[in-house]
């Protein structure tokens, strides 16, 4: 690529969440300081006896909005996919039967960290119990970590490609990256960019809680998730999807889109330290952070605010903030939204970069929800308590995943 | 044994409940392709549940035969 970079903007965006089940109710909820967090409504926490019996879960579930025939042929994680790219396309004035934009000029790009998992484990109990003629035909295209990707696709008929990065809890920021690159590189005029997650059951919760990263909090879930205080003991499993419509600015314009923001730039790195763990430098995150704020031409100081991907983690929220001290200085306002919506996995980065692009453009950063006691390790400026009103123009969200993924993606205001 | 329009009826339970055509539009002249929309995948789906219901056997080789609904409730009523 050569010349000066092309300009990329949102034009629209959805997301479904445990803290609503479109975008406005979901920023509302997290402005106004409620909780995602509850009592995990499956039968698998009494029969397994799992530790953790809190999870945070959708607060609509997916098939009170999409047919009930076109549902029965989607997983769940392609299931809010769908209801967040389809709130996003409309919000950004490309729905209705007149086409705004050439399907060959359109691509989508959407993460997700586990996909299917759960028709994965659903076809199989058939077939140990049924045998072959149980099994549906729909068991690959459900399971397929590429099945959000392809089915926003397909709702869409976005042709000019179909992408799915998976990077666990990195995914849906890394689809914001992907997405970027398709605009500079000409490939389209529009991307359909974000992340997808639903996957919250028994071999899930147990193979965090055996990997010891979640939080047990059972008898307050609503505290449970508490980045940067002392009394954190780990995530809380979440479900959800955000999806956000980038554009290249001089068409988006030419069409008279309104323009919420703009992705100004994005930062890809790798720690190749350890599989789950953080590098305790965080050379990998500060890296990400730095080739983010670089891409958009800008320089550490001018970052007003991190959305962090503080996960509520002992080890992981702090090896963040210093990787936010050392990239960025001690100047950037901090929130988590993880104590509020809980962790929504390869969703989380999508959902949480539409959270930074909002603080820009309304001038606000919510507040870190159950922040009473800050770790002495970071030390830096968290916003809690209340949402803070203050002049933004730029922001950087972080997302993180097992495998030493860092992506970080910079919003600036229009 | 299900006489033809017991067939068709349920048949027509099958195709609304895999593929959410009203029971009613689902005629014996219809093709599963052309009119209803049906796709591969579905038509499995449906092959399988008329199994179970009629108690017939559907070979892949029979099914891909199957044009109408009208063959199918025909190759139903012969095989149950």
């Amino acid at each position: 690529m050569t010349g000066a970079p092309v300009e990329v903007v949102v034009t629209g965006y959805g997301a479904t969440t445990p803290l609503g089940g479109d975008a406005a109710s979901t920023w509302e909820a997290l402005l106004a300081g409620k909780s995602g967090v509850g009592r995990t409504d499956a039968e698998f926490v009494e029969r397994f006896d799992l530790p953790v019996k809190i999870s945070a879960q959708l607060a609509v579930e997916p098939t009170e909005v999409i047919p009930r025939v076109q549902a029965r042929r989607l997983d769940r994680c392609e299931q809010v996919a769908i209801v967040a790219a389809r709130e996003a396309w409309a919000h950004a004035g490309l729905g209705g039967d007149e086409p705004k934009v050439e399907p060959e000029r359109v691509a989508a790009v959407v993460g997700t960290g586990i996909g299917g998992a759960m028709t994965l484990l659903g076809q199989d109990d058939l077939l140990e119990s049924g045998g072959l003629r149980k099994v549906s035909p729909l068991t690959v295209p459900m399971l397929m970590p590429n099945g959000p990707a392809a089915v926003v696709s397909l709702e869409l008929g976005a042709r000019a490609g179909v992408h799915a990065p998976v990077s666990a809890c990195a995914s849906g920021a890394e689809a914001l990256a992907w997405a970027y690159r398709l605009i500079q590189e000409g490939d389209a005029d529009v991307v359909v960019a974000g992340g997808a997650e639903a996957c919250i059951t028994g071999i899930t919760v147990a193979g965090f809680v055996q990997s010891r990263t979640l939080s047990s909090r059972n008898d307050e879930p609503e505290r449970a998730s508490r980045p940067f205080d002392t009394g954190r003991d780990g995530f809380v499993l979440g479900e959800g999807a955000g999806i956000l419509v980038l554009e290249r600015a001089d068409f988006a314009r030419a069409r008279g889109a309104t323009i919420h923001g703009r992705l100004a730039g994005h930062g890809l790195t790798a720690d190749a330290y350890h599989i789950t763990g953080p590098d305790p430098e965080g050379s990998g995150q500060s890296r990400a952070m730095l080739k983010a704020v670089r891409s958009a031409g800008l320089e550490p100081s001018d970052i007003d605010h991190v959305n962090c991907h503080a996960t509520s983690t002992v080890v992981g929220d702090v090896g963040e903030s210093a990787a936010i001290r050392k990239a960025l200085g001690d100047r950037p306002v901090l929130t988590a939204p993880k104590s509020s919506m809980g962790h929504l996995v390869g969703a989380a980065g999508a959902v949480e970069s539409l959270f930074t692009m909002l603080s820009v453009k309304e001038g606000v950063v919510p507040a870190t929800l159950n922040l009473e006691n800050l770790d002495p390790g970071v030390e830096l400026d968290v916003v809690a308590g209340e949402p803070r009103k203050m002049e933004l123009n730029a922001a950087v969200n972080n997302s993180f995943g097992f495998g030493g993924h860092n992506a970080s993606v910079v919003f600036t205001k229009v | 044994m299900a006489d033809n329009a017991e067939i068709l009826s349920g048949l027509s339970e099958i195709v609304e409940e895999v593929a959410g055509i009203d029971a009613g539009d689902v005629s014996a002249e219809k093709s599963f392709v052309d009119d209803l929309d049906i796709d591969s995948l579905s038509m499995v789906e449906i092959a399988v549940q008329a199994e179970d219901k009629f108690g017939v056997k559907i070979p892949d080789e029979q099914l891909a035969e199957l044009k109408t609904v009208g063959d199918a409730v025909d190759y139903i009523a012969k095989n149950q």
